[in-house]
């Protein structure tokens, strides 16, 4: 789908202005105290009717997205009386729960320290939102770096209000990480002497990007799958269970996380695994349309490891903020809410309104982008609105050339150029309507510096756990993310399951969890986790049958305003 | 432009799924149209962004046979498109490890030795969503050429179709995986900076430099954050 004239239009004016900002140079950047005034204005965080407070959980009383109190405070999906926990039909040592980049790294560490390990993969492994991760993974290796400079980014990134704990292990980690994803074959991106070819990214002080093209998440998760289907046989011991997600966890009667109940997709079967340790890998929440935003989220990012966690009574960690990415796309209507890569304007694409003018410098840290985006559109009406009723900002890709010559874009971005092409856009020669998009989960499971958590034998890593980026996360600190805390986890993981002694295994938190619901009136809540949205339109569950999800309103252009109720 | 007046302008398209008719509005992708006819969807369904290739799906046209290959979140849906999915094809994938192989033709041979029979058909070429020229890099990898295969094979998602297609039973997205793991852990030249720092911290280097930093009262960090250098592009 071009762009209609009336959109042509405004992109001439955005032409006329380029050399002349070009000249002018950027924008300062917006300095601490207009920064809260607009963030606090415009973020999507800060509505305060788009949240409640929780009634029931260890985070009782705090304030988290509708969309995800109602998961949090949902139903289960297993009747404890009717389930047999006796009949055990998978024993392992480490049970991950998912199988993006944090629940692959947790699964190999685990492996290589002793441990047996089943991975529990809602779809097939590897389809996850680090596959779509495009821009590049951060980790402080040239000599002006440092992990101490690392970490100030990180802190400051996430406004001061990080567990300071795990920021220093995620700057700590990070060379090393790059190193273990190189050792696995990982082809990052160099130049002709070693070095890694490194961008700056927004909030950062130095450069220290390693991406592999505009492919970083894709190239890592296929490397780290193919490793793991490496160690199926032969005596070495990651097994997995594909469109097989977790519903419920078990415990033991001792207080110890200590397995979980499965089901089938497909076939609706139940199993039960018998597990000395239990990594949450279960990655985001994009997929329950928080106050209606598109996301970039993969198909399954529904918050299933917050609500498992939440019912073992395991506290969450600043559940009332979101990232909302500056730069979703906004036309055309096929790919609504995908992922811009942030790499477009660390390469010099600035952001401008329907006149061709400047608002905001590109590299704000992303919840001032978005806010600052948000205003343009909703305060002064500066946006651009498009056939299908969507606003949005241009996104001026050709500055890339003219900036770092000819070839750039085709080199740097060839992932962008292809989606967009597929929808008839030169994005080389053409700007990119924008707007942000729901991207990802800021906070999560509270964990300690070695992935464990509050609840014995419960191990979490990668977006479902939070703290590490405080109330913001920067570029290329989710994938780093993924292999800092994922292999801790996994060599924490591996230790534990040497030293527990496992009791009896129990529901008794599902029935306790139901009466406390059931004392708060929660009783109409749905039934949670919610495994996969639903967009099928016309889907109404049958009677006696346990739905996927509740059927929602459709919306035929994209995922907008799908909302789970 | 009013909503009410670009419902009017929206065009419904037929279509057909499986060889069973539907009319969707124009303006949906293959996946969405799918949905928009009421499937629910568990397999062939992941990123929905195009990177993971959960959703190959194969279609021709009511007025032209000839088969066409995308995947489901990236291909807008069309007037008389015939569309089925594959979300699943049983290919070869023997164990190897990847730290006791070294960078060679021979070794790759040795894991798939039925490379050697490809007859250069060009099927898998037809066959891919993501327009890599794959009988290029499978020549490229008979030649020993592991650049060349991981330069062409990089924007390889992985959905299976060029194996799918492959008269020889090769699996050629697999093959192109196993020697772009070579290339990368093997050919690349090393970072020294990189085995530097990691020494560095192991050595505890900048532990002194943290704990100063974490003992700064909140408000002189901000400080230090705001004054903080930022290396020019």
């Amino acid at each position: 789908m071009p762009y209609p004239a009336y959109m042509e239009e405004s992109i001439r004016k955005v032409e006329a202005t380029r050399a002349e900002r070009l000249k002018k140079g950027l924008l300062p950047r917006i300095p601490e105290a207009e920064r809260e005034a607009l963030v606090n204005k415009f973020h999507p965080d800060y509505k305060k009717e788009e949240m409640r407070e929780l009634k029931v959980g260890p985070n009782k009383g705090e304030r988290t997205p509708h969309e995800v109190a109602d998961l949090l405070e949902g139903s289960s999906r297993v009747d404890p009386d009717k389930i047999e926990l006796d009949k055990i039909d998978h024993d392992v040592d480490v049970l991950v729960i998912g199988c993006g980049g944090a629940g692959g790294a947790a699964a190999l560490l685990a492996e290589e320290n002793g441990a047996s390990v089943l991975i529990s993969s809602k779809l097939r492994l590897g389809d996850a939102n680090t596959i779509g991760a495009q821009a590049g993974t951060q980790a402080a290796d040239r000599p002006n770096d440092s992990p101490a400079i690392h970490y100030l980014d990180i802190m400051g990134g996430g406004h001061f209000t990080n567990d300071p704990d795990l920021a220093e292990a995620l700057a700590k980690d990070a060379p090393d990480a790059i190193r273990w994803l190189e050792s696995l074959g990982v082809e990052w991106d160099k130049e002709p002497d070693g070095s890694y070819h490194e961008l700056s990214g927004g909030g950062c002080a130095v450069r220290r990007m390693h991406s592999c093209r505009d492919y970083t998440g894709l190239e890592e998760m296929r490397t780290i799958r193919d490793e793991m289907r490496q160690r199926n046989m032969h005596g070495r011991k990651i097994d997995w269970l594909e469109f097989e997600p977790v519903i419920e966890l078990l415990m033991d009667d001792k207080g110890q996380v200590a397995g979980a109940i499965l089901m089938n997709l497909e076939t609706k079967q139940m199993s039960v695994v018998r597990a000395r340790a239990v990594v949450m890998a279960t990655g985001g929440v994009g997929r329950t349309h928080i106050q209606g935003f598109p996301t970039t989220n993969h198909y399954g990012a529904t918050a299933d490891g917050l609500v498992l966690a939440y019912r073992v009574s395991c506290p969450l960690v600043h559940m009332d903020t979101m990232q909302y990415h500056p730069t979703g796309a906004a036309f055309p209507p096929q790919i609504l809410g995908l992922l811009i890569t942030e790499k477009v304007r660390t390469l010099g694409a600035e952001l401008v309104n329907c006149d061709g003018e400047q608002f905001v410098h590109p590299l704000e840290a992303r919840d001032t982008e978005a806010s600052a985006e948000i205003r343009e559109c909703k305060e002064r009406g500066k946006g651009v609105t498009t056939p299908t009723g969507e606003v949005g900002l241009w996104e001026d890709s050709p500055m890339v050339d003219i900036i770092r010559g000819e070839g750039t874009i085709a080199r740097e971005l060839p992932a962008m150029v292809r989606q967009f092409a597929r929808f008839d856009i030169d994005m080389i020669h053409k700007p990119m309507l924008v707007y942000p998009t729901l991207h990802y989960q800021n906070g999560g499971i509270k964990i300690k510096a070695d992935a464990s958590t509050s609840v014995p034998g419960l191990f979490a890593a990668g977006e479902c756990e939070g703290g590490v980026h405080g109330r913001n996360r920067l570029i290329g600190n989710s994938t780093l993310d993924l292999f800092v805390f994922g292999r801790r986890a996994g060599r924490a993981a591996a230790k534990w399951v040497k030293e527990v002694k496992l009791g009896k295994l129990t529901l008794d938190h599902v029935r306790k969890w139901q009466r406390e619901i059931k004392e708060a009136g929660l009783e109409d809540m749905p039934i949670s986790p919610m495994l996969l949205p639903n967009y099928a339109r016309g889907n109404r569950p049958v009677p006696g049958f346990v739905p996927l999800g509740e059927a929602s309103e459709y919306t035929p252009f994209g995922d907008r305003a799908v909302r789970w109720i | 432009m009013a909503e009410a007046e670009v419902a009017e302008k929206v065009r419904m398209l037929d279509i057909y799924i499986m060889e069973k008719h539907y009319q969707v509005p124009e303006g949906l992708t293959i996946q969405t149209a799918l949905e928009y006819c009421g499937y629910r969807l568990i397999r062939g369904c992941g990123c929905r962004g195009g990177s993971c290739g959960a959703c190959a799906t194969v279609y021709n046209f009511t007025h032209d046979p000839t088969l066409r290959y995308g995947l489901a979140c990236q291909t807008a849906v069309e007037l008389d498109m015939c569309v089925v999915q594959i979300p699943c094809f049983p290919t070869a994938k023997p164990i190897y490890d990847i730290k006791k192989l070294r960078p060679t033709v021979d070794q790759v041979l040795g894991i798939y030795p039925d490379l050697a029979t490809c007859f250069g058909c060009n099927n898998c070429t037809q066959s891919c969503p993501q327009d890599i020229e794959v009988m290029d890099f499978m020549s490229a990898a008979l030649r020993g050429d592991f650049p060349a295969v991981t330069a062409e094979s990089f924007e390889c998602v992985m959905c299976g179709m060029c194996a799918a297609r492959c008269p020889q039973g090769l699996s050629p997205y697999n093959i192109a995986m196993l020697i772009r793991r070579l290339h990368g852990r093997y050919l690349l030249p090393k970072s020294k900076h990189l085995e530097e720092k990691v020494k560095e911290i192991e050595e505890g280097k900048y532990d002194a430099e943290y704990e100063k930093l974490r003992s700064t009262p909140m408000e002189e960090l901000r400080h230090i954050y705001d004054e903080r250098w930022i290396e020019p592009k």
